[in-house]
């Protein structure tokens, strides 16, 4: 499997075939939300709400083999085609791999131009999201493992 | 008289820019409008030559800042019809006006049991300080409903409206949707029972003829830069009785005629509500813009704003996919609408790609939304400035977009 830093480049490498046309730009995020995997009805609710002012986002974790995998949804195109990239990156990696890499694609791409300040907070609110995630299940394996040596 | 828009256009130096490429087309003039370029040559020549804290100045500077700025008070009055200047208080905005009235008349008299009257089409900044009130004073938020093309409902309004009513707080033109509401009615029918009337106009002041007078409103508010002039510079007109009654809202400067440790008195109206300097630069650049719609006149506006409202919502109605949300006899030049399948934000961001800028969202009406059964909408609302050539291409764009979802 590639590493956070090979899944950056290739995205970055993506973006720039597309040029500096925004319309276009953001037609292509849109579908990319297409990939996503249906997210489960039943996890459609409040306390899975990542809230920004217009667009909402529905995201859950699970912790297997210790892997972070994640799951996300939101209420419009252009939000679910942003956290299709997260999830690109973050899935089914452990947690000191998302802990202990910079996201850099989002600004090599000139998302914040793209996308104006208002969804670039909401992105900036998922990723700590993802990483908090991510953090809890770190704990939770050191724990663990730290009864496991008692 | 039809207004020649090319050379008004001339005058707003933001309206000539390319954003992402394309030339821009501002349709979110219900947010705030472009301004003149005498305005903003208004806030430089004060700048420059006249800058002076107003009012008891014992210097040349003061005094001419003070004479320019109580000039503008009473071109306002003039603008509204007003009796006298001193019933003209300058604020920070329309929400500061409302607060201001909530705070102060509100205080005075509404009690435990008195009910104020709003609609369900009101702006967050017409429904929140009323809720605030009445926690504070026991007193109950009666909500007047609305049809779903957007319009009150009449009967239900008089069926609301009793001695208890101390207050109607309701909006001339609805930001959301472009209803025009029948003011002078409710006026008359609020006083009837003894009940005061705040009109909420932040979108109608620059479309619609208002005469205080002949309307007989108690309060009014309205926001400068909604008209072509400053932000955060906002007036509360009100009637004098009422006004001499009310206690101040801020204390500090200028609002005081003698402090002493003991006792202080406050100062005559408006400046009893005008605690610290304020906004001096703006309400001295705000002259200008009056100067701007006056020279106008607000039926040629009205009249231009109306034509493009009607080309565009002809347009609109006929594309797949799209609903018109608020389609009330009477609007201003607000249109609202949805897009079958997309959410309104991602429908503003490509129009924004295209240099197209609307606002998308509940528009600070989440009631009335709820009410609508919609998240939000899409708006475009037009100015004077705005022409046929830009709506061809938005709606050109619309469409476009609509046909993703929609074929």
């Amino acid at each position: 499997m590639n590493s956070i830093l090979d899944i950056q480049e290739e995205i970055v490498s993506e973006f720039e075939i597309l040029g500096d046309d925004k319309e276009s730009t953001i037609f292509y995020i849109m579908e990319l939300g297409n990939s996503l995997d249906p997210f489960p009805e039943e996890e459609r609710k409040e306390e899975n709400i990542i809230k920004g002012c217009q667009s909402k986002v529905w995201l859950t974790a699970q912790f297997i083999e210790g892997k972070c995998h994640f799951s996300a949804d939101s209420n419009t195109d252009i939000t679910k085609g942003l956290i299709s990239l997260l999830i690109r990156v973050y899935n089914r990696r452990s947690p000191e791999e998302i802990l202990g890499n910079e996201l850099t694609f989002l600004q090599r791409i000139g998302m914040g131009n793209i996308l104006g300040s208002q969804r670039s907070n909401g992105l900036a609110s998922m990723i700590q999201q993802m990483k908090r995630y991510a953090l809890a299940f770190k704990t939770k394996q050191l724990s663990t493992h730290g009864n496991e040596g008692i | 008289m039809s207004v020649d828009v090319q050379s008004i256009r001339r005058l707003f130096p933001a309206l000539h820019q390319e954003v992402n490429g394309k030339p821009l087309i501002y349709f979110d003039n219900a947010a705030t409008t472009q301004k003149p370029l005498s305005v903003m040559e208004a806030l430089q020549t004060y700048y420059k030559q006249d800058n002076a804290n107003i009012h008891r100045g014992a210097h040349t500077l003061a005094d001419r800042a003070t004479i320019q700025f109580e000039a503008v008070r009473e071109s306002i009055r003039g603008f509204l019809g007003a009796k006298e200047s001193a019933e003209i208080i300058f604020t920070k905005g329309t929400t500061e006006g409302i607060n201001l009235v909530a705070k102060t008349f509100g205080k005075k008299f509404i009690a435990k049991g008195d009910e104020i009257l709003i609609s369900t089409m009101e702006h967050h900044s017409n429904i929140v300080p009323w809720q605030m009130l009445c926690e504070e004073t026991g007193a109950s938020l009666k909500i007047i409903p609305i049809t779903t093309e957007g319009e009150l409902i009449w009967e239900e309004f008089e069926r609301l409206l009793s001695a208890k009513t101390k207050l109607v707080s309701i909006v001339h033109a609805s930001n959301a949707l472009g209803t025009i509401n029948p003011v002078k009615r409710i006026i008359a029918a609020a006083h009837e029972v003894g009940a005061k009337v705040l009109l909420d106009g932040a979108q109608a002041t620059s479309h619609l003829e208002v005469d205080v007078l002949d309307l007989d409103c108690d309060f009014l508010v309205f926001s400068a830069h909604k008209l072509y002039g400053p932000t955060s510079l906002g007036v509360l007109y009100g009637k004098r009785n009422l006004l001499e009654q009310m206690p101040p809202f801020l204390g500090g400067g200028e609002m005081i005629r003698e402090v002493s440790f003991e006792k202080t008195t406050y100062n005559d109206i408006p400046f009893k509500f005008e605690a610290g300097t304020p906004g001096i630069a703006e309400v001295i650049s705000f002259g200008p813009a009056l100067d701007f719609i006056n020279g106008l006149g607000k039926k040629s506006i009205m009249a231009h704003e109306i034509e493009l409202l009607t080309y565009a919502a002809q347009h609109l109605q006929h594309i797949k996919g799209i609903t018109l949300v608020g389609t009330a006899a009477e609007k201003v030049s607000v249109l609202s609408f949805t897009v079958e399948g997309m959410h309104p934000f991602d429908v503003g961001q490509l129009l924004d790609a295209k240099g197209i800028a609307v606002r998308t969202g509940h528009h600070c009406t989440q009631p009335l939304m709820k009410r609508l059964g919609i998240e939000g909408t899409v708006r475009a609302s037009f100015a004077v400035y705005n022409t046929k050539a830009e709506i061809d291409v938005f709606a050109e764009g619309v469409a476009q977009l609509a046909r993703l979802k929609n074929r």
